[in-house]
């Protein structure tokens, strides 16, 4: 009874034990719960496919996680709130974020490129330089188009 | 002191659309042993699970102790079987606890005793039923007549009022035959229980019963002492308690005449 | 046969399908609402929990380890394709949390703990050890039966996140150790493409929901088996297929809910 008592105990403990990796190891909230961290926005015109979750980073190294997306209906742009890992705490505020595709055609993410102030990024500071998402369709756009002024200057000269 | 412990009054009961009981009525006196006879599928087992509340009547009452058994809320007729014990046929072990455990298991459900008061209790159950030498074997490891009463052990462990043996001779060696027989004997007359002996051997019941019903077909065939039994005049009891292979209840199952049935379909 | 006869035969069958349904009700209410004495039913619930939970261990650790595997295989086969193979690690991590994981772990318990618990009680019904107890003003439901639900219950979950987690190892195990999928992308884009609530929440769910609808199942087929060996075995066939057709049909139908779709 007692052997039966203890190996019940390590049972419910495995299970809970793989409960929580799945919750903390597997779905990230580990990064969520454990890590303290301050909250940042920045403003884009266009956020392309963000989403929520997606990892902000600096210089490659994942520092923080997209935590809001959201329309501002003042002047019609994306208001974006990021939480950046407490340890990070030395990003200068003049520093700007721009939204990156990981490959051709992964997911979102944001990329912060530091800038020079004395003064650091806290909670609540507004990122003011932001380059929005490159929208493959406008790309495409642009391209065609430039490939069409090119052939005409070209037929011009001839 | 009253005089009848359980009284079954216009008792009808009905399996698959078939009648097994017609309004029949029992007594069955306090402290005496009571046995019930007949043959074989004529619901003797069926009467001892509607006293015990297992199966609800269509209609009638079941007095046990003054309680109606069918009109019991669930809690109540629960209660009201602690003072009942039901040998079954099987035994009905539980196979996964040794003999000793067998008897204390009603006392662990429904007590608080300590340990040593159990241990003590169960032997002098065991005791009883002279298997005090057997308390750590396992039930598979029992013979039936064996089996039988450690069942018994079990069923008078919390001294119930009423004690009901199923088919209690059936399938034993004479020898087990005659321990059980004396051991029902002797608890009803030490302990003063009533008991109801549902049997089809008409020896060895005959032998220690005080009262005896016999049934069949659903009705009361005759009652009474073993002796008034014995000179009966029915030709039915005379034929059922001789085990003559013909006479009023007829050897052959019905059936459409025999020639006929040989010849007539080819 | 004729018409009539047919139509007949098909009443018939509808109504016992009632009636039994209705029985399995009323046993799963008076099953959950047999209060339990706390101090007397938990060293049974313990010894339930290791028959049912600890001994369906083994099998749920070797199957999720192996199903971990072949959907890494056949994942990066496929995603290799369009070469994403980093997204590896969300593939098997979502199909064994949300599906994989409490499906396969109830249809595998349904086959090793749900039919034992079918037998045994139909052989305790059988051999007359419930109508004894029930003669000795003991509650078989209690006794016997609801230790035996509860523990389950309990075990499925449980289970089902042990099976998940070793399924997703499994997965690393081809994934990053054999193919050379970079670890870093492996774990780094499980972690940002599972969610907590809509994934692993909802995964706890659907097996709790499955620990209950199975072992309902196999204790009711147990309880109301017909006694005889011929009952028992069809009682223990029917425990395991009711079983795992119906965990198959509750989970589309929980997978549509949880998608929004009602």
């Amino acid at each position: 009874m007692r052997f039966i008592e203890i190996v019940v105990g390590l049972f419910m403990m495995a299970g809970l034990i793989a409960f929580a990796m799945l919750a903390l190891k597997v779905s990230g909230l580990s990064t969520e719960l454990t890590q303290p961290g301050y909250v940042v926005m920045a403003y884009f015109d266009n956020v392309g496919d963000l989403k929520i979750r997606a990892p902000v980073t600096l210089g490659g190294v994942r520092i923080g996680q997209i935590t809001d997306i959201q329309l501002d209906d003042t002047n019609y742009r994306a208001k974006v709130s990021f939480r950046i890992n407490a340890s990070e705490n030395k990003i200068p505020e003049d520093s700007s974020a721009s939204i990156f595709t990981a490959g051709l055609l992964g997911s979102n993410y944001i990329s912060i490129s530091p800038g020079y102030d004395d003064v650091f990024l806290k909670e609540g500071s507004t990122i003011q330089s932001t380059h929005s998402a490159l929208i493959l369709e406008n790309l495409i756009g642009q391209f065609l188009f430039s490939i069409n002024k090119q052939d005409k200057s070209e037929g011009k000269s001839k | 002191m009253r005089d009848n412990w359980v009284v079954i009054k216009d008792l009808s009961y009905y399996r698959a659309g078939k009648p097994i009981f017609k309004k029949v009525n029992f007594n069955i006196p306090q402290g005496k042993i009571t046995a019930i006879m007949g043959p074989s599928g004529c619901g003797k087992t069926t009467l001892l699970r509607l006293i015990g509340g297992q199966l609800s009547p269509r209609r009638g009452e079941i007095f046990v102790n003054e309680k109606n058994i069918p009109r019991l809320s669930r809690r109540q007729l629960y209660h009201a079987r602690q003072d009942m014990g039901l040998l079954f046929q099987s035994g009905a072990l539980f196979t996964n606890l040794s003999v000793f455990e067998n008897v204390a298991f009603p006392l662990r459900e429904h007590t608080h005793l300590p340990e040593e008061f159990i241990h003590d209790l169960v032997l002098l159950k065991l005791e009883a039923v002279g298997l005090r030498g057997a308390r750590n074997l396992m039930p598979y490891a029992l013979s039936g007549g064996m089996a039988r009463r450690v069942a018994l052990a079990r069923t008078i462990v919390f001294d119930p009022k009423l004690i009901m043996y199923d088919e209690p001779f059936t399938g034993l060696d004479p020898l087990s035959m005659g321990a059980i027989s004396k051991l029902i004997k002797e608890l009803n007359e030490i302990l003063g229980v009533t008991s109801i002996l549902v049997s089809h051997d008409v020896q060895e019941t005959l032998k220690i019963a005080d009262y005896v019903y016999m049934i069949s077909e659903g009705h009361i065939m005759g009652e009474g002492t073993p002796e008034e039994i014995t000179k009966h005049t029915s030709p039915w009891i005379q034929q059922f308690i001789r085990g003559l292979p013909d006479g009023v209840v007829r050897f052959h199952y019905p059936a459409q005449n025999y020639q006929e049935d040989l010849l007539g379909e080819s | 046969m004729s018409a009539f006869a047919w139509i007949r035969r098909l009443g018939h069958w509808g109504l016992n399908c009632c009636a039994r349904v209705g029985r399995a009700g009323i046993f799963l209410f008076l099953t959950i609402f047999r209060f339990p004495r706390p101090v007397r039913s938990f060293p049974l619930l313990v010894e339930q929990i290791y028959v049912e939970g600890v001994l369906s261990l083994s099998i749920i650790v070797v199957s999720g380890l192996f199903i971990g595997m072949v959907v890494g295989l056949q994942g990066y086969n496929t995603l290799s394709k369009f070469n994403a193979t980093q997204q590896l690690g969300n593939l098997i991590a979502l199909s064994v949390v949300r599906e994989l994981g409490p499906v396969v772990t109830a249809l595998l318990f349904a086959g090793r703990a749900g039919s034992a618990l079918t037998a045994e009680i139909g052989l305790m019904k059988a051999t007359e050890q419930l109508a004894s107890m029930e003669m000795m003003g003991i509650d078989p439901l209690w006794r016997v039966i609801s230790p035996r639900f509860w523990a389950g219950v309990i075990s499925l979950p449980m289970l089902a996140a042990i099976f998940s987690i070793v399924a997703i190892l499994g997965g690393y195990l081809i994934g990053v150790k054999w193919l050379g999928v970079d670890a870093g992308a492996f774990w780094n884009n499980m972690q940002s493409s599972v969610d907590f609530k809509i994934d692993v929440f909802n995964g706890w769910i659907k097996s709790c929901v499955f620990g209950v609808v199975v072992t309902w199942i196999a204790v009711f087929q147990g309880y109301d088996c017909e006694p005889t060996s011929e009952g028992i075995s069809r009682a223990t066939t029917h425990s395991v297929v009711y079983a795992s057709l119906i965990v198959l049909g509750l989970d589309f139908i929980l997978t549509t809910m949880m998608m929004g779709g009602w």
